[in-house]
């Protein structure tokens, strides 16, 4: 019953890892910040799957916290790279 | 008065839908309910001032919540899927030609704007980059720009999307009623 | 009916982690910071969205076949988890964009600008 939910954890974990080559590699700033992104978007995903597996609303509801807070996190980069603060 | 009244309603129905099914009072307990009210009161006190900064009420007309609610499932929906089979084919075929265009947006209010920057960031090929402050202008980076296109000077924001006309749906959910002269 | 839960959710989850796959292929594969923004932007949302529909397919498929409001409280909180992804995402796409255009960094494999071109 739990099993695919697992599986599909893990093949997002992969995705986080590959995902940070990018964030090794990117050649400019910009770069490793929209990885960074992606690294969070896929964590807030695989959050809200952890919450089936491990039958735990708080899962989602901390998903829905972390987002938010990465959201502020990357607008307030972005303004950094912009030169507006 | 007016926008405390609206905030502290919007919050005491976000604590409401959090907290579904905790009791038997509809779905609610009574603590839950009591809570509820004290904290959406102080949320509406704190924040009056930011959620209804151009004291413009036209969003408060039903009709206009009503095709916002059809509108992200179906038509939106709909050009999302088509983005995201585009951008699976630009990623197996490597195939691409982007350069970033101008697009007459013809949009007044920010909420318009701000709905039609986020609609196309969504659809097919394109994503949003910058705004003219005094035309309105939206600047789009485009995956993939047809050949002799980029020598056009402005492009309308009809032209972005092939299957359904997401702009005028989002005139009528965002705009004034009359167009001002 | 728990088959066709089952099958439904195996379904939701496969779309959800290929378009994941895919907007990470395309975030190493692309050349310069726009396009790879084209790739995690839309195809991460898209896929996220359909991980958290089989969550919400499965929570309310157990709450009309066991009537336990748990269930509900975690369809509700994927839905709203899955509103807000959808809508800050793009949000802070186009921070990022406008931010690295500002920065001097333009698309280097382009036709054209015309946003460089305004000089706003």
């Amino acid at each position: 019953m739990m099993d695919q939910w697992l599986i599909a954890v893990l093949c997002l974990a992969f995705l986080m890892i590959l995902a940070s080559v990018r964030l090794f590699l990117g050649p400019t700033g910009p770069d490793r910040v929209i990885a960074v992104d992606a690294v969070n978007t896929l964590t807030i995903a695989a959050m809200i799957l952890l919450g089936v597996v491990y039958q735990e609303v708080i899962f989602v509801d901390v998903a829905i916290v972390y987002g938010l807070l990465s959201f502020v996190a990357t607008l307030y980069v972005a303004k950094y790279i912009g030169g507006e603060l | 008065m007016i926008p405390f009244l609206i905030t502290t309603f919007l919050a005491f129905l976000g604590y409401l839908i959090l907290t579904a099914g905790t009791g038997n009072i509809g779905l609610w307990s009574v603590t839950e309910l009591i809570m509820g009210a004290i904290l959406a009161v102080v949320t509406g006190a704190l924040t009056r001032n930011f959620l209804c900064r151009s004291r413009d009420y036209r969003m408060l007309n039903p009709a206009r919540f009503l095709r916002l609610l059809v509108y992200v499932p179906v038509p939106f929906f709909i050009e999302l899927t088509r983005a995201n089979l585009d951008v699976a084919y630009r990623v197996i075929t490597g195939r691409i030609r982007p350069g970033i265009i101008r697009v007459r947006s013809n949009l007044r209010t920010d909420l318009g704007i701000f709905m039609l920057a986020n609609s196309i960031t969504l659809t097919p090929g394109t994503l949003t980059v910058g705004i003219d402050e005094k035309t309105h202008d939206l600047f789009i980076h485009n995956i993939n720009l047809g050949e002799g296109e980029e020598k056009k000077e402005y492009f309308e924001s009809t032209e972005l999307f092939s299957l359904i006309n997401l702009p005028a749906w989002i005139r009528k959910i965002a705009e004034h009623d009359k167009e001002a002269p | 009916m728990p088959g066709i839960l089952d099958l439904v959710t195996y379904v939701l989850l496969g779309i959800g982690i290929l378009f994941n796959a895919l907007g990470i292929i395309g975030l190493l594969r692309f050349p310069d910071l726009y396009t790879r923004m084209h790739a995690t932007t839309k195809a991460t949302t898209f896929g996220s969205i359909f991980t958290s529909l089989a969550v919400i397919v499965y929570g309310l498929g157990l709450f009309i076949g066991n009537n336990d409001s748990q269930y509900l409280t975690l369809a509700i909180h994927a839905f709203l988890a899955m509103a807000m992804l959808a809508f800050t995402n793009a949000v802070s796409a186009h921070a990022l964009a406008r931010a690295a255009h500002k920065s001097g960094q333009f698309p280097t494999p382009a036709v054209c600008d015309r946003l460089a071109e305004a000089k706003l």
